[in-house]
């Protein structure tokens, strides 16, 4: 696009207490609680980057300008930017090379970092959070699609958010009592009773099926009749990816009960206001990117309905969607 | 028909091999909610959709194979599922349509 098309950043732009961070960072994010995987999903690049009064030079500027502006906002490293668009990165390393070498006077532009990784405003926190294990950096510059310089986002800033968001999670629960993890069914039969529950995360379309997976093994290993199995495996693969795609995510339930099995879909919203669309073979709501992994073609729902013996769905609008599937095991 | 037969016949490159596999039909199509709903067991899938979620309706509705056209490159973590799940992985040059007719005999309807 331009002369400056940022690639790779240099190994110099690193914080030490930043570093100290990465160590304790948010590695291993598969052990991490369900609410915090959620999170780092939901929330974007844009939500927690500093935007505003964020400090920079110009390329003419001095490198003891640049040092100077450092110093008095207590930060290791400033964007060189004219009308937003981001020609280079100033670290304190760079300061104190041209202090050693004597050339604190020369212009930014001839010192600077010019080869830089950055991050998209629209990216979620999770992919943000693997950038900074990635790279030994303390900060990134954030552009927009057009590739126009919007903020700076830097592992305290990730931090803080988190810290924030968590504590007004903690707040909604201790304000009302936990949604109830039990699922409505009637009779225990002492033959054959499991009950699983699975988590379903938003737009983590690269887990979904595990749930379905391991519910066809357990039939198949409990020698369900191959047709069924496949058709109780549909039906809690697609509300499995509904979960992930259209709700801010949810949990995916299977109960096997003497000759009867119960595939329960239910999430935390925001809810279907039409359900009778939404039940229309064809009809969705889903973005392209969805669609580009081969979903969203507004079947799910559809499919999952055809295939079960018993179907029912309720949705409240912002609460959430709860949908039932019931397969008989005996044909008769 | 054998996976080397398959091959053979779409000018393809067994990716993660499968030499049990014994594939009887085919089905074409690149959304996945459809594959679930219409693709019979025992099929080689043939599609564009290189990744991870490929794998897991391939597995649900019990394919042998996955071809996948226009030489789509194979992601790591998805040849790690296919060898998992024992699922063949083909690619071809061929177009989705092209592959079909090279196919043809496994068309469903024709038995």
């Amino acid at each position: 696009m331009n002369d400056y098309q940022p690639t790779i950043l240099p190994a110099d732009a690193g914080q030490k207490d930043d570093d100290i961070m990465a160590a304790h960072s948010l590695t291993g994010t598969k052990e991490s609680p369900l609410v915090i995987l959620e999170m780092l999903q939901r929330l974007r690049v844009r939500d927690v980057m500093k935007a505003d009064g964020v400090v920079s030079v110009v390329r003419s500027d001095t490198l003891h300008f640049a040092q100077n502006l450092m110093k008095r906002n207590s930060i290791s490293g400033v964007p060189v930017l004219e009308e937003g668009r981001l020609f280079g990165i100033v670290s304190v390393n760079i300061i104190i090379k041209a202090l050693e070498g004597g050339y604190i006077q020369d212009p930014c532009h001839k010192h600077m970092s010019t080869s830089l990784v950055f991050l998209e405003e629209g990216m979620p926190l999770a992919l943000a959070i693997k950038y900074f294990q990635n790279y030994t950096f303390g900060r990134f510059p954030v552009l927009d699609k057009d590739r126009k310089f919007v903020g700076i986002v830097s592992q305290r800033d990730i931090m803080r958010a988190i810290l924030k968001e968590l504590a007004e999670e903690l707040a909604r629960y201790e304000g009302k009592k936990p949604a109830a993890a039990t699922v409505p069914f009637g009779e225990v039969s002492t033959s054959a009773y499991t009950m699983q529950q699975y988590p379903v995360v938003h737009n983590d379309l690269q887990n979904a099926g595990r749930a379905a997976n391991e519910i066809k093994r357990l039939l198949a290993g409990a020698g369900v009749d191959k047709k069924i199995v496949r058709r109780i495996a549909v039906a809690a693969y697609e509300l499995e990816i509904n979960i992930a795609i259209h709700s801010v995510g949810g949990t995916l339930t299977f109960i096997l009960d003497g000759q009867k099995v119960t595939i329960i879909a239910r999430d935390r919203g925001p809810g279907i206001a039409d359900i009778e669309w939404a039940l229309r073979d064809g009809t969705s709501t889903a973005n392209d990117w969805v669609r580009s992994m081969g979903f969203g073609a507004g079947m799910g729902l559809a499919n999952s309905k055809r295939v079960s013996d018993k179907f029912e769905i309720k949705s409240v609008v912002p609460s959430g969607t709860t949908v039932l599937c019931e397969f008989n095991l005996k044909k008769d | 028909m054998l996976l080397t037969e398959l091959a053979e016949k779409i000018g393809g490159t067994i990716v993660v091999d499968n030499p049990s596999a014994n594939i009887t039909a085919a089905y074409t199509s690149d959304l996945l909610s459809d594959v679930m709903g219409h693709c019979g067991e025992e099929s080689a899938l043939i599609t564009i959709q290189n990744h991870l979620n490929a794998i897991a309706v391939a597995t649900l509705v019990g394919n042998e194979a996955i071809v996948l056209c226009h030489s789509r490159p194979v992601p790591d973590d998805m040849k790690a599922a296919a060898t998992r799940e024992g699922i063949a992985l083909v690619t071809t040059p061929l177009s989705q349509f092209a592959a079909s007719v090279a196919l043809q005999e496994l068309n469903p309807s024709q038995k």
